[in-house]
C-alpha cells in the first residue's frame, strides 16, 4: 500500500516520459494526464487514511525488504499518525499544485509535469521510512526535482534562488548523513550488527555526551529546513523565484519536513540532549516568530511576505515541539498542516495575482475588491485562516501549542502572544492595500476574477481551512498515539530534569484547587 | 430551551444565504427580508426560552446544550492522571445573564435590521446583500459571544464579532479612511486579545476547566485570601481583553474611527452590544473577579477616567457621530466603574438600558444623516426641529435617558451606580458626578446644534453627495417609516427600560437585580457580588437621587444658555481657553502619540530588521557561498599551475588528459556547487573526526 504511494507518482512521470511532445501539441494531454495521477494519488492517501486504525500503537502497513544487507539497511517503511496527516495533506496539494500551473508554465510542460509527480513520490517516500538511510536517499531524492522547479520555471533570479536552496539544505544533510552513519555505527558496536532501523536505534541507549552531537547535527539539517531563525534566509529567495505550484508544495508539505524530522528523529532519538537544547531551540523559535513577523510587515512584494509569515509560523510549530507536552506537541502537528492549507491557499492566490498581472508588488495593486469580487472573499478567508481567527484552522493549533508552551515556561507564551497581534497586523495591512481603497492603477480595472480552473484549486482549501477550524478532531485523532508515543519517551528523560526545579505557581495552584474540586 | 442553538445559528443562516447566493441573485427585498427574518425568529425564539428560563426557580436556571467536541479530548501530563485532560466543548449555556444578552443583541438587532433596510437603499443591490450578510454575520457570533459557556466557545464569538465589526467598519472599502478605521479597530483589539488568550491560558493552566461554572465553583471553593497572585493576574489579563473591545483607556482610539461604517452598524455594533462584550466578560466572570480586589480597583478607576475623559472630549467635537462614539465611551466608562465596585447587576442594567437610548441616538443621528444627504458636521446642521418632528422627539427621548432625568431608564442605571460609587469611594463618586453633568451638557449641546437654531447648511451644494445623487432641492425631509418606527420602539425601550430595576427606595421591586443575582454569587455563597449595598438610608439614597436630578437638569440648563438661548457664548468660551478648547478638539493628541511612538516605531524596527536580515543574517549565508567559491578558485588555480605543470612534463598524451579536469572549471554554477559541496563534506569530516 505504501509502496504504491511512491510507485504510482514514479510510473505517472515514466508515462509522461513516454508521451512525444517535443513540439508541445500535447501539452493538453500531458496536464490532464499528470492531474489524473494526482488525483488517483489522493484517492489513495484518503484510501489509507480510512484503513488507518487511530487507536493502534506503534506504526501501521509496515513493509520491509532487504536492500543491502551488509549494512543492515533495508527497504523499510510504516507510517504512524503524523505521517499519515501529512502524506494526506501532500496528497491533497499536488493536485493543487498542478492546476494552480495550467495555464502559467507554457514552456516545457511535460518535463514540469513529471518533476511534480517525482516530487510527490520523494515527499511521500520521506514520509513513509522507518529506515534513516531510506529516509536519507528520500530526502536528498526530493530536492533534485525542486532544484528544477525553481531553477527552470522560476522568475528573474531563479538560478541563484535554487542553488542556494540546493546548497543550503545539502549543507544541513550532509550533517544529518554522518550522524546516521555514526548511529548505525553505534548500534554496531552495541549489538553487533548495522543497523539504520529507527524502531531498533530507539532502543539503542546512547550516551548523553553523544547525544549532544548527534542531536546538533539532525537539529541542524531540520533547522534549516523548517526554516528555525536564523537559518532562513534561502526560504524569502526559494519562494519568490519559484513558480507557484513550487511555492505552494514548498511552504504546503517541504518546510513540514523539519519540523516533521524533529519529531520523528531528533527528539525521540536524543531525548536527552533534546531536553537540554529544548530551551535554546524554544527561544530561536520565539525570535523567529517574532523576527519573521516585523520581517514581513515591511515587504513590498507579496511572495516574500507571505514567506516571512511562514518563518512566524513554523516558529510556532517549533515552539510546540520545544514545549515537550501533549498539548504543544499536538498543536505543532496539526498547525503544520493548517499552516499547509493556508499558506498554500495564500502562494496560489498571489501567483493567481501574479498571472494577472506580472508583478507581485503590494504597491501595484489596489482597489482590487471592486474588479475581484470572488478571489477578495477567498484571500481573505485565508488571510483570517493564517491569523489565526478563532473558528478557523490557524487558531486551533496556535492555541495547543500556546497552552502547552505556557506549561512549559509562561513568558515564552507572554512574546510569542505578540506574534499574534502582528500577524493580523502583515496580514491585513497588505490585504487592505491590495483589495480596498479605489483602483488606482488601471491595468488593474480589468481584471478577470476568478475561472472554473480556479475555482477547482481554490475551493477545496478555503472549505478546508474553515472544516479545520470548525472540527479539528478529525485531524488530530489520528496523531493521538503517535504523539503520545513521543512525548512518553521524552517524559521520562522531562520528569529527572524538572525535579531539579522548583515547580512553577500555576501547576502548585492547580493541584491546590483541584484536590477540592475532584472530591465533591 | 433545547433549541437554544437555533438562536446564533438562526442569523448565520441568514449570512451565509445573503453572502454566497445573495450578493448575484437577490434583490434589495428579498436580501433585507431574508436578514430581518433570521433575527426575527431569533428573538422569537430568545423570548421564548427567556420566559420558560423565569418559569424556572431561580437556583435552577441554568441550561447547557453541548453541540459538539470542538478540540478532542487530550491528556495534560502522561505521568500524572491528578491534572486530568484538556478538551473543549462546542457548548451553549442559558442563565440569567446570557439569557438578558440574548434579548438586548436579538430585540435591538432586529430593530436596527428593519431600520437598515430603508438606511442602506440607495445602495447597489449587491453591495445591500454583502451588508446584511455582514449584518447577520455579525449577530450570529454576538449571541455565540453571550452563549458560549466556556472561555474559547465565547473566544470564538469575541473574535467573530471584531471580524464582523472589521467588515462593516470598511464597508465603504474605496474610502481609504473607512479601510483604515476597520484595520484600526481590528488591530487595537488584537492587543486587548493578546492579554485575554493568555488570561485563558492561565484560567486553564491554574484551573483545568475554562468553563465559566466550574471556574467560579473553583474559585469560591478557594480559602479567602489564597493565591490571590494568580487569581488577580488572570483578572488583569481579562480586563486587558475587555479594554481592548469596551474600548477604555489607553485602548479606546478605534470606536471613534470607526463611525466610518454605515450608522446602521455603529449604532448595533459599536453601541448597543458588541462593545459591551467586555463589561460581559467581567460580569460573567464576576465570582473570579470578586476574588482579586486590587483588580477590582484598578478596573473602576479605569473606567471612571475613561468616564470622565471621553466626556470631555464629546464637548466639543463637531461631528454628530462622534459624540455619541465619545458618549458611549464614557458611559461604557461608568459600566466599568459599576464592575470594579462590585457593582455587577448595576453594569448589566445600564447595559441594557445604555443599548436602548443610545441605538436610539445612533439611528436618530442616522436620520439626521439621511435627511441631508451625508452631513455629519452639525456646524451645517441646525434647525432640524420642523423639518424632522419625529426624529427630533425621539432622539429627545434618547437624549433625556442618557442625562438621567426621571423616570426614563437611564435615570435608574445611572443611578444605581452613582449609589454604589457613594457607599464605596466618595472620590470616584464625585468623577463619576461631574461626568453626568458633562453627559448633560453635550447631549444638549448636541440636540441644540442639530435641531434648533437656523438651518446653516445647504445641501444642494454638499460636497459630501454621493456621485448621480439628486441634490436635496428643498427643505431635508422626514426619513420613511421604516426608519421612523424603529426609533419610536427604541424611545419607548428607552423610556421604559429601567422600570425593570426600581430600586426599593422609590418602592419598586428591583427585578432585575434579583433576576440576575444568582449569576453573579458563586453557588452557596450567596450575597458576595451584593455586600454593602444596603449601607444607606432610604431617605440618602433619595437624597443622592435628587442630587443627581439636580445635576442633570444643571448640564441641560447651561447647554440651553450657550447653545440655544445665546448661541455665540459657546464660542467666546472655547476663545476663551484655545489651548484646553484645542486639547480636547484633538482628542488630548491620543492618535498622534501612537503614530509617533508605536506604529512608527514598529514599522522603524522592521525596516532596521529586514535591512539587517539581508545585510548580516543572509549576507553570512552568501558570504559562506562565495568563501567556497574563492577557495576553489584556489585550488583551481594550483591545480593549473603546480599539478598542471607536473602533468605537462609527462607529456602530450597526459597533458590532454587534464584538459578534461580543467573543464571542471567551466564556469558552470553546478560544477561550482559540486565542488562546494565536497569542500563542505571535507570540512566537516575533518572537523567532526578528526
Amino acid at each position: 500500500m505504501l509502496t504504491l504511494l511512491v510507485v504510482l507518482p514514479v510510473i505517472g512521470a515514466l508515462l509522461l516520459a513516454a508521451v512525444p511532445n517535443a513540439d508541445g501539441r500535447k501539452d493538453g494531454l500531458v496536464r490532464w494526464l499528470a492531474l489524473a495521477v494526482s488525483v488517483v494519488m489522493f484517492g489513495l492517501t484518503l484510501l489509507l487514511w480510512l484503513r488507518f486504525d487511530n487507536a493502534a500503537e506503534g506504526y501501521q502497513f509496515l513493509q520491509r525488504v532487504p536492500w543491502i544487507p551488509a549494512f543492515g539497511i533495508n527497504y523499510s517503511v510504516g507510517i504512524d499518525g503524523i505521517s499519515l496527516m501529512l502524506i494526506v495533506l501532500t496528497g491533497f496539494l499536488t493536485p493543487i499544485a498542478l492546476l494552480s500551473s495550467w495555464e502559467s508554465v507554457h514552456a516545457h510542460v511535460k518535463s514540469f509535469a513529471i518533476f511534480i509527480l517525482l516530487l510527490e513520490a520523494a515527499m511521500i517516500g520521506v514520509f513513509i521510512s522507518l529506515d534513516l538511510f531510506l529516509f536519507y536517499v528520500f530526502w536528498d531524492a526530493m530536492l533534485i526535482p525542486m532544484y528544477f522547479l525553481i531553477g527552470i520555471w522560476g522568475y528573474d533570479q531563479r538560478v541563484y534562488a535554487a542553488v542556494k536552496f540546493m546548497l543550503y539544505t545539502m549543507a544541513g544533510s550532509v550533517l544529518m548523513l554522518i550522524a546516521i552513519l555514526g548511529l548505525a555505527y553505534l548500534n554496531q558496536v552495541a549489538t553487533g550488527s548495522y543497523s539504520f532501523d529507527i524502531q531498533k536505534l530507539a532502543l539503542l541507549h546512547v550516551a548523553p555526551r553523544t547525544q549532544f552531537w548527534f542531536f546538533l547535527a539532525f537539529a541542524l539539517a531540520f533547522a534549516i529546513k523548517v526554516p528555525l531563525f536564523p537559518f532562513h534566509t534561502w526560504l524569502p529567495d526559494a519562494h519568490v523565484q519559484a513558480p507557484t505550484a513550487g511555492s505552494v508544495i514548498l511552504a504546503g508539505v517541504l518546510l513540514k519536513m523539519g519540523t516533521y524530522g524533529l519529531i520523528r528523529f531528533a527528539f525521540p532519538l536524543f531525548p536527552e540532549a533534546a531536553a537540554y537544547f529544548a530551551p535554546f531551540i524554544a527561544v530561536l523559535a520565539i525570535i523567529g516568530i517574532v523576527y519573521g513577523a516585523l520581517v514581513a510587515m515591511v515587504q513590498p512584494d507579496m511572495k516574500k511576505l507571505v514567506a516571512y509569515s511562514s518563518v512566524s509560523h513554523l516558529g510556532f510549530v517549533v515552539l510546540g515541539i520545544c514545549a515537550m507536552n501533549m498539548q504543544g506537541m499536538q498543536g505543532a502537528v496539526y498547525q503544520m498542516l493548517a499552516h499547509g492549507v493556508s499558506t498554500g491557499g495564500l502562494f496560489l492566490m498571489v501567483g493567481m495575482l501574479s498571472d494577472r498581472r506580472h508583478t507581485r508588488l503590494i504597491a501595484e495593486f489596489g482597489g482590487l475588491k471592486a474588479v475581484m469580487p470572488k478571489l477578495t472573499a477567498g484571500f481573505l478567508l485565508m488571510t483570517l485562516a493564517s491569523i489565526g481567527l478563532p473558528g478557523m484552522n490557524g487558531f486551533v493549533g496556535e492555541f495547543l501549542i500556546m497552552l502547552g508552551a505556557f506549561k512549559a515556561d509562561p513568558r515564552y507564551v507572554i512574546v510569542a502572544g505578540l506574534g499574534v497581534i502582528l500577524s493580523a497586523v502583515y496580514m491585513l495591512w497588505m490585504f487592505q492595500r491590495v483589495f480596498y481603497g479605489p483602483v488606482t492603477n488601471e491595468k488593474n480595472a480589468k481584471l478577470k476574477d476568478l475561472s472554473p480552473r480556479e475555482w477547482a484549486a481554490l475551493v477545496p482549501l478555503v472549505a478546508l481551512a474553515v472544516f479545520m477550524g470548525v472540527a479539528p478532531g478529525i485531524f488530530i485523532r489520528p496523531t493521538d498515539q503517535a504523539v503520545k508515543a513521543v512525548v512518553e519517551r521524552l517524559d521520562a528523560v522531562k520528569t529527572e530534569h524538572a525535579e531539579h526545579r522548583a515547580a512553577p505557581v500555576p501547576d502548585a495552584v492547580s493541584a491546590a484547587v483541584v484536590a477540592p474540586a475532584e472530591g465533591k | 430551551m433545547r433549541l437554544i442553538w437555533l438562536v446564533p445559528c438562526l442569523p448565520a443562516l441568514g449570512a451565509l444565504v445573503n453572502g454566497l447566493a445573495g450578493v448575484r441573485l437577490f434583490s434589495r427585498r428579498t436580501s433585507g427580508a431574508i436578514a430581518c427574518t433570521a433575527l426575527l425568529a431569533a428573538f422569537g425564539l430568545s423570548a421564548v426560552a427567556f420566559i420558560q428560563l423565569l418559569g424556572l426557580s431561580p437556583v435552577s436556571r441554568v441550561v447547557d446544550v453541548v453541540l459538539w467536541t470542538w478540540i478532542p479530548r487530550m491528556p495534560l501530563q502522561l505521568t500524572s492522571a491528578t491534572l486530568g485532560s484538556f478538551s473543549v466543548p462546542l457548548a451553549l449555556r442559558l442563565d440569567a445573564l446570557s439569557a438578558v444578552m440574548l434579548l438586548v443583541v436579538t430585540g435591538i438587532g432586529s430593530v436596527i435590521h428593519l431600520y437598515a433596510t430603508a438606511y442602506m437603499a440607495e445602495e447597489p443591490r449587491g453591495g445591500y446583500a454583502r451588508f446584511f450578510a455582514y449584518l447577520n454575520l455579525f449577530c450570529a457570533f454576538m449571541l455565540l459571544l453571550v452563549l458560549g459557556s466556556n472561555f474559547l466557545v465565547m473566544f470564538i464569538g469575541w473574535e467573530g464579532v471584531g471580524l464582523a465589526s472589521y467588515l462593516l467598519i470598511g464597508f465603504y472599502y474605496e474610502r481609504p479612511s473607512a479601510a483604515d478605521a476597520g484595520k484600526k479597530a481590528f488591530l487595537t483589539n488584537r492587543v486587548g486579545d493578546w492579554g485575554l488568550l493568555l488570561g485563558i491560558l492561565l484560567v486553564f493552566a491554574t484551573f483545568g476547566t475554562v468553563d465559566f461554572r466550574e471556574v467560579a465553583a473553583m474559585v469560591a471553593a478557594l480559602p479567602a485570601g489564597a493565591h490571590v497572585g494568580v487569581v488577580s493576574a488572570i483578572c488583569l489579563l481579562l480586563f486587558i481583553g475587555a479594554t481592548g473591545k469596551s474600548a477604555q483607556v489607553p485602548l479606546h482610539v478605534w470606536l471613534p474611527d470607526a463611525m466610518e461604517g454605515p450608522t446602521p452598524v455603529s449604532a448595533l455594533i459599536h453601541a448597543a452590544t458588541m462593545v459591551t462584550a467586555g463589561v460581559y466578560l467581567v460580569a460573567r466572570n464576576a465570582v473570579l473577579f470578586s476574588h482579586a480586589p486590587q483588580v477590582m480597583t484598578v478596573i473602576a478607576v479605569v473606567g471612571v477616567v475613561t468616564a470622565l475623559f471621553a466626556a470631555t472630549i464629546a464637548l466639543v467635537q463637531p461631528d454628530i457621530k462622534r459624540v455619541l462614539a465619545y458618549s458611549t465611551v464614557s458611559q461604557l466608562g461608568f459600566m466599568f466603574t459599576a464592575l470594579g465596585l462590585g457593582g455587577f447587576t448595576a453594569a448589566v442594567f445600564h447595559l441594557v438600558t445604555h443599548a436602548f437610548f443610545k441605538a436610539l441616538l445612533f439611528l436618530g443621528s442616522g436620520s439626521v444623516i439621511h435627511a441631508l444627504g451625508g452631513e455629519q458636521d452639525m456646524r451645517r446642521m441646525g434647525g432640524l426641529r420642523k423639518f424632522l418632528p419625529v426624529t427630533y422627539m425621539t432622539m429627545f427621548v434618547g437624549a433625556l435617558a442618557i442625562a438621567g432625568i426621571p423616570p426614563l431608564s437611564g435615570f435608574f442605571s445611572k443611578d444605581e451606580i452613582l449609589l454604589r460609587a457613594f457607599l464605596s469611594n466618595r472620590a470616584i463618586w464625585a468623577v463619576a458626578v461631574l461626568t453626568a453633568l458633562l453627559t448633560a451638557f453635550y447631549m444638549f449641546r448636541l440636540m441644540a446644534l442639530t435641531f434648533f437654531g437656523e438651518f446653516r447648511g445647504a445641501p444642494a451644494e454638499s460636497p459630501l453627495l454621493l456621485d448621480g445623487e439628486v441634490p436635496h432641492a428643498h427643505a431635508p425631509h422626514e426619513a420613511p417609516s421604516m426608519m421612523t418606527v424603529p426609533l419610536m420602539v427604541l424611545a419607548v425601550g428607552a423610556i421604559a427600560a429601567g422600570f425593570l430595576g426600581v430600586p426599593a427606595a422609590l418602592f419598586g421591586r428591583n427585578a432585575f437585580e434579583h433576576f440576575l443575582l444568582p449569576v453573579f454569587t458563586s453557588p452557596g455563597h450567596a450575597e458576595l457580588a451584593h455586600a454593602g449595598a444596603h449601607g444607606v438610608s432610604v431617605g440618602g439614597e433619595v437624597g443622592l437621587m435628587a442630587l443627581s436630578v439636580v445635576v442633570a437638569v444643571a448640564g441641560i440648563a447651561l447647554a440651553r444658555r450657550w447653545y440655544v438661548v445665546h448661541p455665540e457664548r459657546a464660542g467666546a468660551v472655547a476663545a476663551q481657553w484655545p489651548r484646553l478648547h484645542r486639547l480636547l478638539l484633538r482628542r488630548y493628541f491620543v492618535d498622534e502619540f501612537y503614530g509617533v511612538t508605536i506604529i512608527r516605531g514598529t514599522l522603524a524596527s522592521s525596516r532596521w530588521l529586514w535591512r539587517f536580515d539581508t545585510g548580516l543574517v543572509d549576507g553570512l549565508v552568501n558570504g559562506s557561498g562565495k568563501l567556497t567559491l574563492i577557495t576553489s578558485w584556489f585550488s583551481g588555480l594550483t591545480d593549473r599551475t603546480v599539478v598542471d605543470a607536473l602533468v605537462n612534463l609527462l607529456g602530450r598524451t597526459v597533458a590532454q588528459a587534464s584538459g578534461v579536469v580543467r573543464s571542471l572549471q567551466s564556469g558552470l554554477v553546478q560544477n561550482y556547487a559540486l565542488l562546494m559541496l565536497f569542500g563542505i563534506f571535507a570540512f566537516v569530516t575533518l572537523y567532526l573526526f578528526v
